[in-house]
């Protein structure tokens, strides 16, 4: 290529990589403007603490977002102790241990998994587990933080093996060669050398998930019962994302209701960031040289 | 001469797939001795040494066939625990493979494993096996630092520390200071000087000056073949087999 095009090529990819970097800080942008003014207005401590969320009362409506945020977090939370745990070792046993034939198999099946969409995994939920639990476990209703917590499990789970399978992956054979030669079995090195080797990958898998799961709005509604209580196990809860996806219709344009429901967006967008960032920051911090 | 004969191949050959890598190796090697193993490159040392201790097994379509016994019983035996031989067959490898871990860890690591759960227990093997891997002095303040922070040469000694902590009898070291500056190789011959009364040592070497230097015995490879084996200083001075003795003054010059 000439010289001149070889600069052309590089502008343009220049160009994109700003472009990627410009829509989100106009996503950061307008999160801010559109969500600040609602908090400032409901008061910080209102809106984050408050234990009550009840704005479609138009005398005295209440914006306190805890029950929603706690949901979210209990929901992500739960859903990361069983998916991760079960991811990483699927991750293991897809990376070490399974013969190539199955390992391919179960790759394929996992990705398939991920390619399920939302609203199906919600409805599977929805006329599945949600009566399964009603029954089992002599409940009410069987929408619930636990149904929304298990149908988060599994649709973070494919996620979650992807990328722990890539952390081991990468581990160099040298490290498990020396723990065999030290009279270690294969189960005691993949758990003490290679799992541990992975680590700031694995903890990018565990923050994903977690950060996937923050953010799933559509099947969650469909098996939470969406009732804005502060959570329990086996109550009906409302999250952040499935406030915000109920609700949004009904607010009228440039209410503080309308209002509230983007600071919502703003709160759900910092967490997400946050994980984000985590395995970043945990990286800089117990690095390796 | 009467020396107790700890590792023993009697017509050992050695496969990856078809290809064969080793031909009816016939070699004994002597308890607490340092033995060196050299030959060109290809000519089936490392495939040896990692027979010894059944590294080879981690290979798809590696096969040994023959016999070759430590204390008298069949390595390859079906059946046998290979996780415990190997225990008492440590391993130096040509590049230093410590673990992401600190100093300290990588030394426990073996203890660990095997069972020792008591702190005072490992601090003391710790504390002993850096000692006899001559590496304490560098290390003593620093054992909670990251192992791959350390130099070349110590990593290497470290990992000598490392196979020591699990207290086996031998000690294989394949090219084990081929990627080490001189000072660093030296003091790890030093090292081995002080082992050998403890510990029996196999060793492979592309450095003809090394051998000599260290070690009581010597096999020549070629080929996937032992052509020559006996007392170190014999086979260099007096090399009967013409091919030994072409190998010898080509890498002496
Ligand atoms: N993993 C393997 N798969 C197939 N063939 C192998 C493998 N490792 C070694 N070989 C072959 O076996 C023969 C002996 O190899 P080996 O590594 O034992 O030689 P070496 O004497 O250690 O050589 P060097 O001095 O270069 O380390 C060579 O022909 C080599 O190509
Ligand atoms: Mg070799």
């Amino acid at each position: 290529m000439s010289r001149a095009g070889e600069r052309a090529a590089q502008a343009v990819l220049f160009l994109c990589a700003l472009a990627a970097v410009a829509l989100l800080l106009l996503l950061t942008a307008f999160f801010l403007s559109s969500g600040l003014p609602a908090i400032r207005e409901i008061g910080w401590k209102e809106f984050l603490l408050g234990r009550v969320w009840d704005s479609a009362d138009r005398a005295a409506p209440q914006f306190g977002i805890l029950p929603l945020l706690l949901a979210s977090i209990y929901g992500a939370a739960g859903a990361a102790a069983l998916a991760v745990p079960l991811g990483l070792l699927t991750a293991l046993f897809l990376a070490r241990a399974a013969p190539k034939g199955v390992a391919a198999c179960v790759r394929q099946l996992v990705r398939l998994l991920a390619g399920v969409p939302s609203v199906v995994c919600g409805l599977v939920g929805m006329t599945v587990l949600v009566p399964f639990l009603r029954e089992w476990l002599d409940l009410p209703a069987g929408d619930s933080l636990l149904a929304a917590v298990l149908v988060l499990a599994v649709m973070i789970l494919p996620p979650v093996v992807e990328l722990a399978e890539d952390a081991l992956a990468a581990v160099p054979a040298a490290y498990e060669e020396a723990s065999f030669a030290l009279g270690a079995t294969e189960t005691e090195t993949w758990f003490q050398v290679t799992l541990p080797a992975a680590g700031s990958g694995v903890l990018a898998a565990v923050a994903l998930g977690i950060g996937r799961a923050v953010g799933e709005a559509m099947a969650v509604l469909m098996v939470a019962g969406n009732v804005a209580n502060m959570p329990t196990l086996l109550g009906s809860v409302r999250l952040l994302t499935t406030g915000i996806a109920m609700e949004f219709g009904y607010a009228a344009a440039g209410s503080l209701r309308q209002r509230a429901l983007l600071s919502i967006g703003l709160v759900l967008f910092v967490l997400v960031v946050l994980m984000n960032a985590l395995p970043h920051l945990a990286r800089r911090k117990g690095g390796r040289p | 001469m009467s020396e107790q004969i700890i590792l023993s191949a009697r017509g050992l050959d050695f496969y990856y797939g078809p290809a064969q890598a080793l031909r009816s190796i016939h070699l004994d090697i002597p308890a607490k001795k340092v033995t060196a193993l050299i030959g060109p490159s290809g000519c089936g040392k490392s495939t040896f040494l990692r027979c010894l201790n059944r590294m080879n097994d981690l290979i798809p379509g590696a096969r040994a066939e023959g016999s070759l016994t430590f204390h008298g019983e069949e390595i390859y035996q079906k059946g046998r625990d290979v996780a415990a031989l190997r225990r008492r067959i440590g391993m130096v490898f040509q590049k230093p493979n410590l673990f992401p871990m600190s100093i300290y860890d990588n030394v426990a690591y073996g203890p660990r494993l095997h069972g020792i759960r008591s702190r005072s227990a490992l601090d003391e093997t710790v504390e002993r096996s850096l000692r006899a891997a001559a590496i304490w002095e560098e290390v003593a303040n620093r054992l909670k630092r990251p192992a791959l922070g350390l130099s070349g040469g110590q990593q290497q000694r470290l990992c000598i520390a490392r196979a020591l902590a699990v207290e086996p009898e031998v000690l294989l070291m394949d090219e084990a200071t081929s990627a080490l500056d001189p000072i660093s190789t030296g003091r790890i011959e030093t090292l081995l000087g002080t082992l050998k009364d403890r510990y029996t040592i196999v060793l492979v070497t592309h450095n003809m000056r090394q051998a000599a230097r260290v070690s009581s015995r010597t096999a020549f490879f070629l080929n996937g073949e032992v052509v020559e084996r006996g007392p170190t200083e014999r086979l260099f001075s007096m090399p009967r087999d013409r091919r030994t003795e072409a190998y010898l003054t080509g890498c002496l010059g």
